[in-house]
């Protein structure tokens, strides 16, 4: 392997991995407040196809970021009403969000299959886009992934330092501890909820705008799935998502790569790797002590009805 | 004079009335026999922007050809397995006349109504199995890919062409080898690099495959997947590519070097007229550029005349059989002799091909 090689693989990893940290980074955030809100596949679906008609017809990409951003954030509203409000089971509505965000995208869409959009650009930062090896991979790159990343570090100082932060943790460890300290639990988890439908919507705005340009029924392609085990496989640490994103986009690039070398490896299992990990998470937090070592916010799943 | 001229004007008014009248009624008499009834099944969505999307194009391109003689009905999405032979029978049970089938796992479905329902018609694409009243049919993709190799060859400068793959299967494996037959032909120093991807549809990593050929070398992409993205990636890397199945020049016009095309319209308005004519027979058709069921997408003005005129010379010798193209001598990957010189493949050795010829890089994935 080359140095050119090296510095392109790093590149695509970044982009590859970025739609996954967008909408890992928005679950998280949801998870942390106790609710498990599985539609991020339909909420990207929504918020690709929005931002894709939003900047095709009004020629503003942001605009279409925009657009895409609040169309999560009306799916997951969707989400709110019968998980929170109605206080229905958290996983069969996320299942029925998926369902439903990919026929909807798919009806809205259907005029604006096939139509060419010019996406977003790489913007270089001067000079220290000029640092081999790792400067196109991180200096290089369109505004969204800059984005992302900012918001990465936003999210983390918020869980660091801020008492917001505390308190969205607090509810999502024991929301009736919680409510007795006169914490609006509900309204706290309505916000993560409505934050990771924007962040979703963010995610699928990456694909339809800036890595593919175009608008194609169901082209998400089970990237949201991805982003939900990425939160696990991370144990809900905000710095691991950051990793895992890079990792499973490594391991999604890393594949294609070592076939175009001829290196003699099955390209299907390498391609099950990251699935793996997950896997191999998921059993150590089957376990209750396993589960605390390991930060599951404790009440992760349940409705919670203040009076019981 | 005058008035003799006004009667003989009046008469011929009323006679050419009558016959206009005569005419109409006819023509309404036409219109009353009911037109036949066509339905297609399709496995996606019309609106993928690939495969679906061409049999609906020739399904409208037969409905304009036939123009009132016909009627058309389709249900998208069906998935292939049991739930089919429900929408088939549904279909059949509806009065269709002649039903197509668009997708290879619709086969035993399509055969198991067709048993029940012997006086409808039926056309399987992509299968093997037929019976008194279904037939089968398919495009013959690689000879396109031919003549894309063909251009390949002259255009690369790095001598290395990047394929994105979908599954290994022998009608991705007809079109690699024939692309890089076409390629070895004009350029015998250029490679192919392929990918595989394991779907025939996903942007995202349609497009990351495409990228990971290109940081390996690759100067021209081709693709056997359904979606734009590898045509986007050559396009923002500043390199060539080719589309498959529809036109994708608009999303890479500078990169889009032309691309072959599938078009069934030809093929379902002949069918549909043979229902109506009542010489129907069921058949096996596997038409390529011969038919008008493959044909070339636009050249690109990058490719200088010589190649357009090169190619166009190799797509009129695959039209008129002069050129076939899996004729030996042909070296498998390893060097030694596939095909011995002057022996042609028969369909059936092409319809089973799992081997690469000389100059494809990688080894063969077996399923």
């Amino acid at each position: 392997m080359d140095i050119e090689l090296i510095t392109n693989i790093l590149f695509a990893m970044v982009r590859s991995g970025t739609p996954l940290l967008l909408v890992a980074l928005g679950e998280v955030v949801c998870e942390k407040s106790g609710v498990l809100n599985l539609g991020q596949e339909g909420m990207m679906l929504m918020g690709a196809v929005t931002g894709f008609i939003v900047a095709l017809t009004t020629g503003s990409l942001a605009l279409g970021v925009l657009a895409a951003m609040l169309a999560g954030v009306l799916m997951s509203a969707l989400f709110g009403m019968i998980a929170l409000g109605l206080r229905a089971n958290q996983v069969a509505t996320g299942l029925a969000l998926t369902i439903f965000g990919a026929g909807l995208s798919a009806f809205i869409g259907a005029d604006f299959v096939g139509k060419p959009l010019v996406g977003f650009a790489p913007i270089a930062i001067p000079v220290l886009s000029d640092i081999p090896v790792i400067g196109p991979a991180l200096f290089q790159q369109d505004i969204l992934v800059y984005l992302s990343l900012v918001l990465l570090v936003l999210v983390w100082l918020f869980f660091r330092v801020t008492r917001a932060g505390l308190i969205v943790k607090a509810i999502g460890e024991n929301p009736w501890s919680a409510v007795t300290l006169g914490l609006p639990v509900l309204r706290v988890r309505w916000l993560a909820v409505a934050f990771g439908g924007a962040l979703a919507g963010m995610g699928g705005a990456y694909l339809s705008l800036a890595y593919t340009p175009l608008w194609a029924e169901g082209m998400t392609a089970g990237r949201g799935w991805i982003a939900l085990s990425l939160v696990v496989f991370a144990s809900w640490r905000i710095g691991r998502i950051l990793l895992g994103a890079w990792l499973f986009g490594l391991a999604s690039i890393l594949h294609l790569v070592f076939q175009g070398m001829g290196v003699d490896m099955s390209s299907n299992l390498l391609a099950t790797l990251p699935y793996l990990a997950t896997i191999v998470v998921l059993v150590i937090l089957s376990s209750k002590q396993s589960r605390i070592r390991l930060m599951a916010p404790m009440s992760l799943g349940k409705p919670f009805h203040p009076a019981g | 004079m005058k008035a003799s001229f006004k009667k003989t004007l009046k008469q011929a008014a009323t006679v050419a009335l009558s016959a206009a009248m005569t005419l109409g009624l006819a023509g309404q008499a036409v219109a009353k026999e009911d037109p036949l009834k066509v339905a297609f099944v399709y496995v996606g969505p019309v609106s993928d922007a690939g495969w679906t999307f061409g049999h609906d194009e020739g399904r409208k391109e037969m409905i304009e050809k036939l123009e009132g003689k016909v009627e058309t009905t389709f249900v998208e999405s069906v998935a292939e397995g049991a739930d089919a032979a429900r929408v088939i029978r549904k279909l059949a049970q509806q009065g269709n006349d002649l039903i197509f089938t668009t997708s290879f796992g619709f086969m035993n479905p399509t055969l198991k109504v067709a048993k029940q329902f012997p006086k409808v018609k039926f056309h399987h694409a992509t299968g093997y199995k037929r019976s008194d009243n279904v037939s089968t049919y398919a495009a013959r993709f690689y000879e396109g890919r031919y003549v894309t190799g063909l251009i390949a060859g002259k255009m690369t400068k790095s001598n290395v062409i990047g394929y994105v793959g979908s599954f290994p299967i022998p009608e991705v494996v007809q079109g690699i080898n024939a692309f890089t037959l076409g390629l070895k032909e004009t350029n015998p120093d250029a490679t192919v690099k392929v990918v595989w991807i394991n779907s025939w549809y996903d942007p995202a990593k349609e497009r990351e495959a495409a990228e990971a050929l290109i940081a390996q070398g690759a100067d021209i992409i081709n693709q056997h997947t359904d979606s734009p993205a590898p045509v986007q990636a050559a396009q923002d890397k500043g390199v060539f590519a080719f589309g498959y199945d529809t036109d994708m020049a608009k999303f890479g016009p500078d990169a889009h070097l032309t691309g072959s095309l599938v078009h069934w319209g030809d093929y379902y308005a002949d069918v549909a007229k043979s229902v109506l004519n009542d010489n129907w027979e069921a058949n096996d058709t596997w038409g390529g550029i011969n038919t008008g069921m493959v044909k070339m997408a636009p050249y690109n003005k990058a490719i200088p005349a010589d190649v357009v005129a090169l190619a166009e010379k190799a797509r009129a010798g695959i039209a008129s059989g002069d050129l076939v193209i899996f004729e030996g001598p042909i070296k498998a990957q390893d060097g030694s002799e596939k095909v011995a010189d002057g022996v042609k493949l028969e369909d059936k050795d092409i319809l089973s091909m799992n081997w690469y010829v000389q100059g494809v890089e990688g080894k063969l994935p077996t399923n």
